[in-house]
């Protein structure tokens, strides 16, 4: 087995043993309700942690507006849900549902990634903030209806809207959507993690994937060996927005009422997401899922240091990428690693 | 049209803000080619130092806004020394931006613990009351011609000082090729240090002026317009002080007039979608220029 | 680099094992922690059950915003709810029972508040008094709807908060407010007109705006200007009080929460605009924002049911025991919604003869019951009776801003 498939696989052993130790504690009720309301919000921002993982870590480009696609999944696949409620069984609408969140997200990455991708370092920062915040912006400000007569759009307000008296109001502005069904549970999302999981190794490992470490790593050189940069940077990208709209399905058929507000779906919690794959190691895929669940359960199960919490966070960001990143200390790391080899190869010998 | 006075009067005012913190982004970017994602919160920082001196202790707002710069300059530079040095010719370039991002972050949830969640009411430096013009139904705030003038004075001065002074020349030569200014005998950590330092003044300086304008505070004062402000700089082309000036003003002036005559909710999504726009038509900003890229 | 990891793996596991500890602890550890509980009233906390089926006390539940932006709200609402609890055990208890209450946060966050609802559920909440705003409210009632737990919000004013049969509150829903400040606004002929500014961005403004435009119609008054801000652009409202001005209205309205409030106020007043200002309950508070200049706000009226310098004996003594018992601070209207919800939580359970040791959802449904029977004579208004719907009647008393001070405006 080559070495990386061994990798893979025990990401995936990892990911499947959590869950069965998890279910077996659920089902013979030894589990309380918080944690086990904390199960699948904890799945959900470590798919996201995935997803942006292959943005920053393999793409090489930060991207701060994976929230704006994680709400873009959650209000498509919240209004396929509420179009389709009673119409179709529960199962198939859910997958139905998962899946147009899952493709309007790849659509508005690739919408995004045009003139994106065009830049690089701090302006993709900045540009995907930029859209993370126009998606809440408008979705803040939009009133969707449909009735009988067809879809009704405005951006007024409700009465605007003019509904017949069949009408059903799916985006009620600033109030969101409320009354998704609540189709999420734990199995479902570990699935979702699994299917993500899956995906993003397989194109670490193949030829694209290849490819778009190369630009990473040298984008003139990879250009000048024939890579199509803009194409392949595209894929990775799409791939990473559609992966964290589908950790927005999750979310939005997970509560009940959602509103496209900052606390959900701003830059924040684009930076938060940023945070769990920082200290998950930047392109380490199954460090992200780890640190996103640690960090997700730690402060809800510390409801104490909750003050603290953001505070801790940032300073361990800054103290990981100092040590991480800094020339110096890198240096400094190696050679004190190079003589511990020695030591140990003398010790051996 | 003396109500599109009025408006346009609101988004020379907002612009002027907009403007000097833009001034302070694209000196850091221009010289340290970083973005330097906690500019926003040093803003806030020097706001609730002028709200401890002038509200909590009394004291004249002139004692306010001194200490403030003061130690706002400490801080930039501080962080500079401690957060960003280190990461200097690191790899990846995200490297330093991520912690950018976590020293805002540190910054916005410190002030979080020390002065609370709660919006303070800001008291405003400064104390005239304005203008009336055309007989009552134009009037000019004290506080947007003391925004404008300042930010005039503060591009004139940033102008003189890049091209007049031997450190601004260092400046110069530093951001044009950092390896050839060393080579040169240019101190180099000495030149983003005081590139720090004047950018962090001006954020307290922008900081006084926001917070007279808009009066409250709270942790997260800063970060909106600052981000805005980083739009600004890259619509004028960062690294040119003029440009981040036009870029500053014709922001505002955009911002207001779109929520006055577009819609008031969706300024935002417009002042974004003109960030998109600029950077797919002419990524170099309106005064910037095309640099090659060097293999 | 592999180290790390296995660390972090490490972590993990050590991560669950606490939360399960922590889960399995929670009901024993809760009892504890509410130690206010009368002597009498021995706690008896049996580790394994969660429904708290055996012991002889009720156990209610405060969910809201304890820190962060709104923590004025949730903080009133569970300092209220104590005093009330306090009294209640003082008194003899609810039929004979005494009463335990616990409050968990949720920061303004809905995932938090249904985490901090799970939370209360380990500890054996029998009765659940929040969320104490919209939006955590609605996403805490998908729970109890599930679990058929009573839930009574204080101030979760949105429609869809009681959509529930199981729901119910105390104070008035988004569109009663805008409805009845349209109706005080037409009947006192105030203004002819009129300027709106609202939070598109926050469902309670968006709300009580929605139903003002609608009743404005009938009042005789137009609506000459409708402006919206987002929580993303709540400094600058220049352009927002020009077009106002510019529109000719007389009186704004101003349906949002006090912090935006004080900062239209002062924006105003350095553009020379002085109209009447007319707010709903979101305006309570407005003198307490530190450092605000409280002369702007002369002369100010808004919607309330409460005002903390009526004269009746009920409010006067309750005004006096959270002043003495928090360190001074006034009580807002939010306080008194959490005290008059504690109370009708009382007169439901003597109604419906409700015991500690019935389940929970037994609980619900004689709840639901005795809750459209009882009537409250409360802080926020005389005789307030509920309907199955889980609206509540009462009369909105006007208030206005006088020498920096509340007074009833007639």
């Amino acid at each position: 087995m080559r070495k990386t498939q061994k990798k893979t696989l025990i990401t995936y052993a990892i990911v499947i043993i959590a869950y069965i130790i998890l279910e077996i504690f659920m089902k013979a009720g030894m589990m309380s309700s918080h944690l086990k309301g904390l199960l699948v919000p904890m799945v959900y921002y470590a798919i996201a942690a995935v997803a942006l993982n292959l943005c920053v870590g393999i793409l090489g480009e930060l991207s701060l507006g994976h929230a704006g696609f994680m709400c873009v999944g959650a209000f498509s696949s919240a209004i396929v849900s509420q179009l389709l409620s009673g119409a179709i069984p529960d199962a198939l609408r859910f997958i139905l549902a998962l899946i147009i969140g899952v493709v309007i997200s790849a659509l508005f990455g690739m919408l995004i990634g045009i003139p994106v991708l065009r830049l690089n370092g701090d302006y993709l920062a900045i540009v995907t903030l930029a859209f993370g915040e126009i998606i809440k912006n408008i979705l803040n400000s939009i009133y969707l209806g449909v009735d009988s007569a067809g879809v009704h759009l405005s951006l007024k307000s409700q009465m605007a809207l003019g509904l017949a008296d069949d009408g059903k109001v799916l985006i009620n502005g600033a109030m969101g959507i409320t009354g998704t069904p609540q189709d999420s549970n734990f199995t479902i999302a570990i699935v979702v993690l699994l299917i993500s999981l899956f995906i993003v190794q397989n194109m670490i490992d193949s030829r694209d994937g290849r490819a778009i470490m190369s630009i990473r790593d040298n984008r003139i050189a990879s250009e000048s060996v024939g890579i199509n940069i803009t194409k392949y940077k595209m894929t990775g990208f799409v791939v990473s927005a559609a992966i964290a709209g589908a950790a927005g399905v999750l979310f939005s058929h997970n509560i009940a009422t959602m509103q496209a507000t900052s606390q959900y779906f701003g830059y924040n919690v684009s930076i938060m997401i940023l945070v769990y794959v920082v200290l998950g190691g930047i392109g380490n895929i199954r460090g992200s899922v780890i640190a996103a669940c640690i960090l997700y359960l730690l402060p809800e199960l510390l409801r104490g240091l909750n003050k603290y919490r953001m505070l801790i966070y940032s300073i361990v960001l800054i103290v990981m990428m100092i040590i991480n990143w800094s020339p110096a200390l890198r240096d400094k790391r190696d050679k004190l690693r190079k003589k511990l080899m020695k030591g140990a190869g003398h010790g051996a010998a | 049209m003396l109500s599109f006075l009025n408006y346009f009067v609101s988004g020379l005012s907002l612009g002027s803000i907009y403007a000097i913190i833009a001034l302070g982004y694209t000196m850091v970017y221009g010289i340290a080619k970083m973005l330097n994602f906690a500019h926003g919160d040093f803003i806030m920082i020097g706001c609730y130092m002028i709200f401890t001196i002038v509200s909590t202790m009394g004291l004249p707002p002139v004692a306010g806004i001194i200490v403030a710069v003061i130690v706002c300059t400490i801080l930039g530079v501080t962080t500079e020394k401690v957060a960003y040095k280190p990461l200097r010719g690191a790899s990846s370039p995200l490297a330093v931006l991520i912690t950018a991002i976590g020293v805002s972050y540190l910054l916005e949830n410190a002030a979080l613990l020390i002065f609370g969640a709660d919006t303070k009411s800001f008291t405003s430096v400064i104390s005239w009351s304005g203008i009336t013009l055309a007989g009552g139904q134009l009037k000019i705030q004290g506080v947007t011609i003391v925004t404008i003038a300042v930010s005039l004075l503060i591009l004139v001065f940033l102008q003189l000082f890049v091209h007049k002074t031997r450190e601004g020349q260092a400046m110069l030569a530093v951001s044009q090729d950092r390896g050839a200014a060393t080579l040169m005998g240019i101190n180099v950590n000495k030149t983003i240090s005081i590139t720090f330092a004047i950018g962090s003044a001006l954020a307290a300086i922008a900081g006084a002026l926001l917070c007279s304008a808009y009066p409250s505070l709270t942790p997260y004062t800063g970060a909106m317009p600052g981000i805005k402000a980083f739009v600004a700089a890259v619509l004028g082309g960062i690294g040119s002080i003029p440009g981040a000036m036009i870029g500053g003003l014709v922001l505002g002036i955009i911002e207001i007039l779109s929520r006055t005559y577009i819609s008031s909710q969706l300024s935002d999504a417009i002042v974004f979608s003109i960030l998109i726009i600029v950077l797919l038509v002419k990524p170099t900003g309106i005064l910037g220029k095309n640099i090659q890229e060097k293999v | 680099m592999k180290n790390y990891r296995k660390v972090l793996g490490l972590t993990l596991a050590a991560t669950m094992a606490v939360g399960m500890l922590a889960g399995c602890g929670s009901t024993a550890t809760g009892d504890t922690a509410t130690s206010q509980t009368a002597d009498s009233a021995a706690s008896s906390a049996d580790a394994a059950t969660s429904t708290a089926a055996e012991g002889g006390t009720f156990k209610i539940g405060v969910i809201g915003p304890l820190t962060g932006a709104a923590a004025a709200y949730g903080s009133a609402v569970a300092n209220a709810a104590q005093i009330a609890v306090d009294e209640i055990n003082a008194a003899g208890g609810m039929n004979g029972y005494q009463v335990e209450l616990k409050s968990e946060d949720d920061e303004l966050d809905s995932t938090k508040s249904v985490n901090a609802y799970n939370t209360l559920k380990d500890w054996g909440m029998q009765f659940l008094l929040g969320s104490v705003t919209s939006g955590c409210s609605i996403a805490v009632s998908e729970e109890t709807k599930n679990d058929n737990m009573f839930q009574l919000t204080p101030s979760g004013s949105a429609v869809d908060c009681v959509k529930y049969d199981n729901a119910f509150r105390v104070c008035f829903s988004d569109p009663a407010q805008g409805t009845a400040s349209a109706q005080y606004i037409g009947t006192h002929k105030l203004a002819d007109k009129v300027g709106v500014i609202y939070d598109s961005s926050d469902v309670y403004s968006s709300g009580v705006y929605q139903s003002f435009e609608t009743e404005a119609a009938n009042q005789g008054f137009e609506i000459v200007s409708a402006e919206a801000f987002t929580s993303d652009n709540k400094t600058d409202f220049s352009v927002q009080l020009q077009k106002a001005k510019d529109a000719g209205a007389e009186l704004v309205f101003l349906p949002i929460y006090y912090t935006e409030a004080s900062l239209i106020l002062a924006q105003a007043n350095t553009m020379d605009y002085k109209p009447t200002f007319f707010g709903c309950d979101g305006m309570d508070g407005i003198l307490s924002v530190e450092n605000f200049d409280t002369s702007l706000a002369e002369g100010l009226m808004l919607l309330t049911p409460f005002s903390a310098d009526a004269t009746d004996d009920l409010t006067v003594n309750f005004v006096k025991a959270y002043e003495d018992k928090y360190n001074g601070e006034v009580p807002n209207q939010f306080a008194a919604d959490s005290y008059d919800g504690v109370y009708a939580i009382k007169a439901a359970i003597e109604k419906a003869g409700i015991t500690p040791d019935m389940s929970i959802s037994d609980i619900c449904e004689g709840m639901k019951t005795a809750m459209t029977q009882i009537s409250v004579d409360g802080l926020t208004s005389s005789a307030i009776t509920w309907d199955a719907s889980g609206e509540p009647t009462k009369e909105p008393k006007a208030v206005v801003i006088k020498d920096g001070a509340y007074a009833l405006a007639e």
